[in-house]
C-alpha cells in the first residue's frame, strides 16, 4: 500500500472517531435522561398540579402553559411569517425595500433570545401595557420565530412551478386569486414543516419568557389572556436552580417531558415532510 | 367591486407584513437604544464599557461590562476551539467518507441535538457534567467556564456541521473529478480541493455557531458559576453578557439606573450579533455564486 | 368582403434588458381567422404572442414601447385579468395544474366569478366537447390531469382556456411534443373553433403553419419579412428568405 493510501485510511478513521466524539454524547443524554426520569414518570405527575412547594405533585400546569404558549405563537407568527414571504416570493421586486427586509430576516434570526426578552419585556408589558402575561410572552415568541417561518415559507413558494402562476395568470386570474388558489395550497407541506419546527423551538426556549410570561409558581390553569403562566422550560430551570430541596427525579421527569414534547413536535414535522414528499405530483 | 375591495385589502396586509419584518428589527433597537441612552445620561458610556468592575448594587453603583464581556469572550473561545475542528471534521465525515444509510441517522441525530432545549442542556451540565469535570479535573467548583464552554460547543455542533456539509456537497463535482485524474487519493481531494473550494460556507457556519454561542443564555446561567469578576481563567467561575440580564433583571426596578444598565448590556449583545451575522449572510452569498 | 381587425400592433419593439427581441412591427389580424406565425428559433414569434396578452411582463427584465390594439382599445388601458381572460394562451409544453380534470377546466370560471354547481358543470362539459376530448374523459372527470396522455393534456389545456370564454386563442408551438396522431386531433379542434374564434398559432412546424392558417407570417431575428395569405406565402413567396426558410434552406 502507497503511502498515499495509508494517509487517507488514517485521515478518514480520524474523521470518524470525531464524529463518534458528536454522535455518542448525544446518545448518552438522552439514554442518561430516559433512565432517570422513567420511573418518576406516571400519569398523575402530567396531570396533577405542583403541591408543597413544588416538591411533590405534577406538572400539569407548564404543560398547559407551555401548550397555550405554543398556539399563541403560532397565531401571531404564522399569518405574519406566510404574508411576509409571500410578499418576498410573489410581490416584492428587487430594490431597496426587498434587501432591507431579506437582511431584517436574517438579522432577526441572529438575535439572542434573551435580548428579545428584553424587547418584548419593554415593548409588551411596559410600553403596550400588556403586563406580564400570556399575550405579551406569545408576542414575544412570535417575533422571534418569524424567520424560520420565513425562509421555511419562502423556500416552499420557490418551489412551486413558475408555470402554475403562468397558468392561472393566462386564465384572467388576478395576482392575489393566482397566489391563494394556485401557488399557496401547494406550498402548504413546506410552510407546515417549518411553523412546526419553529414552534418547537419556540416551547423549549426559556430566555424570552422570562419576564413577559412566566410563573414561578402558580398552581392552576390560566383564565385569560392576561394571566401569567407557568411553562416547562422556566419551571426545569426554576426548580433545578432556584428552589433547594427539590427531589432530583422530579427535575429528571420535567426535562422527560419537555424532551418528550419537542421531540414529538420536530417528528410530527418530520413526518409531515415524508408524507407530502411521496404525495408530490410535480 | 366586492371582490376588488377584499383583494386591496389582503395585498395590503401583504405588504405591511413585509414592511413589519423591517419594523421590528429597528423596534428592537430603538427600545434598547432609547433605555441604554437613559443610563448614559447619569453613567459615563466610557466607565460602561471599560469599567473592570460590575457591582450594580453597591453604593454608588458600578456598570463596567469589562468583566462581562471577558466572560463571554472566555466561554466562547473555549467554545470555538472545541466546536470549530470538530464540527468541520464531522461535516467531511457526513459529506465525503459516510455511506449513505450511516449519513442518514448521523443526520437524524444532528437534528435530535438541533432539538434539545438549551435550559435541558443547562440542566444536565449542573446534575452530571460540572460534577463530573470537578471530579476528574480536581477543580474546586465545576460551575466554570469550561463547563459552559463545552455545552455550548455542542449545541453550535448542529449549525456548523449542517452548513458546512452543504457546502462540502455544494462543491461541483468537477473539481474532484480533475483532482482524481490527476491522480488524487479521496483524503488529498478533500483536503485539498473541496474543502478550499467550500470554504466560504465553511465560514459562514462557523460564524452562525458563534452567534449562537455568544447569545445563548440560560446554559451559562446554570453553569458558570455566576461570578462577575475579571475572569482569568477557564476554569473559575464567571459570567456572561447574557446570563448578567436574565439573572438581574427580575431583580431591579423598571426605570432604575441598574434596570437600564441591563439594557445596555444587550445593546452591546444586539450589536455583536449584528455584525456576526451580517458577516456570515455575505458569506453565505459569495458561497452561493 | 371587408375584414374587421381584432388586433393591432404600432410600431411594437420588445426588449429583454439590452436585448432587442422584436423590431417595428406593424400588423394586424382578423376576427375568425386562424393567423400562422412561423420563423427560426429566435425569431421573436413567442416574444409577440405575450406580448399581446402582457405575460411577457411577469419578467422583470422585459420592456416594449410602441402600441397594441385589441378591438380598437389600447392594452395599456385594459386590466391584466380582463384582458387574458379575452386572450387565451395554450402554452408549449402542456402545462395542466395538478388537480383533477374538473378542476382544470373549473378554475378558471370560478375565479372570474361564476359560484354555481350546475352552471361550471355545464361549462366544463361543453368546453370539453369544444376541444374533442368529451368522449375520452367524461367518465373519469375526477381522475388527476396530470395522468393523460400529452395530446389529451394540451387539450384539455385548451378545453381550460375556452372556459373563460376568450375571443382570441394564442397557440405557442403547442403541438411541439406531440405525435402526429394527437397533432392530428388537435388541428381538427382547431378547425372547428374557427367559426366562433380569432386563433394566433406560432409554430416552427412550417408544414403546420400551412395546413392549418389561413394567412400566415415569417418572423426572422426580430422582424416581420413577409405577411400574406397562406398559399400565397407558401407557394410564390415574395421574399429570398422566406423561400430560403420553407424550403428548408435555412440555418
Amino acid at each position: 500500500m502507497t503511502t498515499a493510501r495509508m494517509r487517507e485510511k488514517i485521515a478518514f478513521f480520524v474523521l470518524g472517531l470525531i464524529t463518534l466524539l458528536v454522535v455518542i454524547p448525544i446518545l448518552m443524554i438522552i439514554f442518561y435522561i430516559v433512565k432517570n426520569s422513567i420511573g418518576s414518570i406516571s400519569w398523575e405527575f402530567i396531570t396533577q398540579s405542583p403541591r408543597n412547594g413544588m416538591k411533590e405533585g405534577g406538572i400539569f400546569p407548564a404543560i398547559v402553559g407551555t401548550i397555550v404558549l405554543i398556539i399563541g405563537t403560532m397565531l401571531f407568527s404564522l399569518p405574519l411569517g406566510v404574508l411576509s414571504a409571500v410578499y418576498l416570493v410573489e410581490y416584492a421586486r428587487d430594490n431597496f425595500f426587498t434587501r432591507l427586509i431579506k437582511l431584517s430576516v436574517v438579522n432577526l434570526s441572529g438575535i439572542p433570545s434573551i435580548v428579545y426578552g428584553l424587547f418584548g419585556f419593554t415593548l409588551f408589558v411596559l410600553f403596550l401595557k400588556l403586563g406580564t402575561s400570556i399575550l405579551a410572552g406569545s408576542l414575544t415568541l412570535a417575533i422571534m420565530s418569524l424567520p424560520v417561518i420565513i425562509t421555511a415559507t419562502k423556500e416552499a413558494l420557490e418551489s412551486v412551478p413558475l408555470s402554475f402562476r403562468e397558468i392561472s395568470l393566462s386564465l384572467g386570474a388576478t395576482k392575489w386569486q393566482t397566489v391563494r388558489y394556485c401557488v399557496l395550497p401547494y406550498a402548504i407541506p413546506g410552510i407546515l414543516t417549518g411553523t412546526v419546527l419553529s414552534l418547537s423551538r419556540a416551547a423549549g426556549e426559556t430566555a424570552p419568557i422570562l419576564f413577559t410570561v412566566a410563573a414561578f409558581y402558580l398552581p392552576r390553569l390560566p383564565r385569560s389572556l392576561f394571566d401569567q403562566v407557568m411553562a416547562l422550560p422556566y419551571h426545569l430551570y426554576v426548580i433545578s436552580t432556584q428552589v433547594p430541596n427539590i427531589p432530583v427525579s422530579i427535575s429528571f421527569a420535567t426535562c422527560f417531558v419537555l424532551i418528550g414534547l419537542v421531540f414529538l413536535m420536530n417528528l410530527v414535522s418530520i413526518i409531515l415532510r415524508s408524507h407530502y414528499r411521496k404525495k408530490k405530483l410535480w | 367591486m366586492h371582490r376588488r375591495i377584499s383583494e386591496y385589502i389582503i395585498e395590503s396586509l401583504i405588504r405591511l407584513s413585509g414592511f413589519l419584518v423591517i419594523a421590528f428589527v429597528f423596534l428592537i433597537f430603538l427600545f434598547l437604544l432609547r433605555d441604554s441612552l437613559s443610563l448614559f445620561k447619569e453613567y459615563k458610556i466610557g466607565e460602561f464599557l471599560f469599567g473592570r468592575n460590575w457591582l450594580p448594587i453597591s453604593e454608588p453603583p458600578k456598570f463596567g461590562i469589562v468583566p462581562l464581556f471577558l466572560g463571554s469572550i472566555y466561554v466562547t473561545a473555549g467554545a470555538i476551539v472545541i466546536c470549530v475542528p470538530v464540527g468541520i471534521a464531522a461535516a467531511m465525515f457526513i459529506a465525503e467518507v459516510a455511506p449513505t444509510f450511516l449519513k442518514n441517522i448521523l443526520k437524524s441525530l444532528i437534528e435530535i441535538l438541533a432539538a434539545i432545549p438549551s435550559v435541558v442542556l443547562g440542566f444536565i451540565g449542573i446534575v452530571w457534567l460540572s460534577p463530573y469535570l470537578k471530579q476528574t479535573m480536581g477543580l474546586s467548583t465545576g460551575m466554570c467556564g469550561l463547563t459552559g464552554s463545552l455545552l455550548l460547543a455542542f449545541m453550535a455542533l448542529p449549525t456548523i456541521i449542517s452548513i458546512s456539509e452543504d457546502a462540502l456537497v455544494g462543491v461541483p463535482r468537477a473539481y474532484k473529478e480533475a483532482a482524481f485524474g490527476l491522480g488524487a487519493t479521496r483524503w488529498q481531494a478533500l483536503w485539498r480541493i473541496v474543502l478550499p473550494a467550500a470554504s466560504p460556507g465553511i465560514i459562514a457556519g462557523v460564524m452562525l455557531g458563534i452567534g449562537r454561542v455568544i447569545g445563548e443564555t440560560m446554559v451559562v446561567m446554570m453553569v458558570t458559576g455566576n461570578s462577575p469578576v475579571v475572569p482569568t481563567s477557564i476554569l473559575q467561575p464567571l459570567r456572561t453578557l447574557t446570563a448578567t440580564i436574565a439573572g438581574e433583571m427580575g431583580e431591579t426596578v423598571s426605570g432604575s439606573e441598574h434596570y437600564f444598565a441591563l439594557f445596555a448590556v444587550g445593546l452591546v449583545l444586539f450589536i455583536i450579533t449584528f455584525i456576526i451575522n451580517f458577516i456570515a449572510d455575505s458569506c453565505l452569498r459569495r458561497a452561493r455564486k | 368582403m371587408v375584414k374587421e381587425t381584432v388586433i393591432k400592433t404600432v410600431n411594437l419593439n420588445c426588449r429583454y434588458g439590452a436585448l432587442q427581441v422584436l423590431k417595428d412591427l406593424n400588423l394586424e389580424i382578423h376576427r375568425n381567422e386562424i393567423f400562422g406565425i412561423i420563423g427560426p428559433a429566435n425569431s421573436g414569434k413567442t416574444t409577440f404572442l405575450r406580448a399581446l396578452n402582457r405575460l411577457n411582463f411577469l419578467n422583470a427584465s422585459y420592456s416594449q414601447d410602441g402600441e397594441i390594439f385589441f378591438a380598437d382599445k389600447n392594452l395599456k388601458n385594459i386590466c391584466d385579468n380582463i384582458l387574458r381572460k379575452r386572450i387565451g394562451i395554450i402554452f408549449a409544453l402542456p402545462q395542466v395544474l395538478p388537480v383533477s380534470i374538473y378542476n382544470n377546466i373549473a378554475y378558471g370560471p370560478k375565479v372570474h366569478g361564476i359560484a354555481k354547481k350546475d352552471a361550471i358543470e355545464q361549462i366544463v362539459e361543453e368546453s370539453l366537447k369544444k376541444a374533442s376530448l368529451w368522449d375520452e374523459v367524461k367518465d373519469r372527470l375526477d381522475s388527476p390531469a396530470m395522468k393523460l396522455s400529452g395530446g389529451q393534456q394540451q387539450r384539455l389545456c385548451i378545453a381550460r382556456t375556452l372556459a373563460v370564454e376568450p375571443d382570441v386563442i394564442l397557440y405557442d408551438e403547442h403541438c411541439s411534443g406531440l405525435d402526429p396522431i394527437s397533432t392530428a386531433k388537435i388541428e381538427d379542434a382547431m378547425q372547428q373553433l374557427k367559426e366562433t374564434y380569432t386563433q394566433i398559432l406560432v409554430t416552427n412546424n412550417t408544414k403546420q403553419a400551412a395546413r392549418v392558417s389561413e394567412r400566415c407570417a415569417f418572423f426572422l431575428m426580430g422582424e416581420l419579412i413577409e405577411l400574406d395569405e397562406t398559399a400565397a406565402l407558401f407557394t410564390e413567396p415574395k421574399d429570398k428568405r422566406t423561400d430560403d426558410y420553407i424550403t428548408g434552406r435555412f440555418g
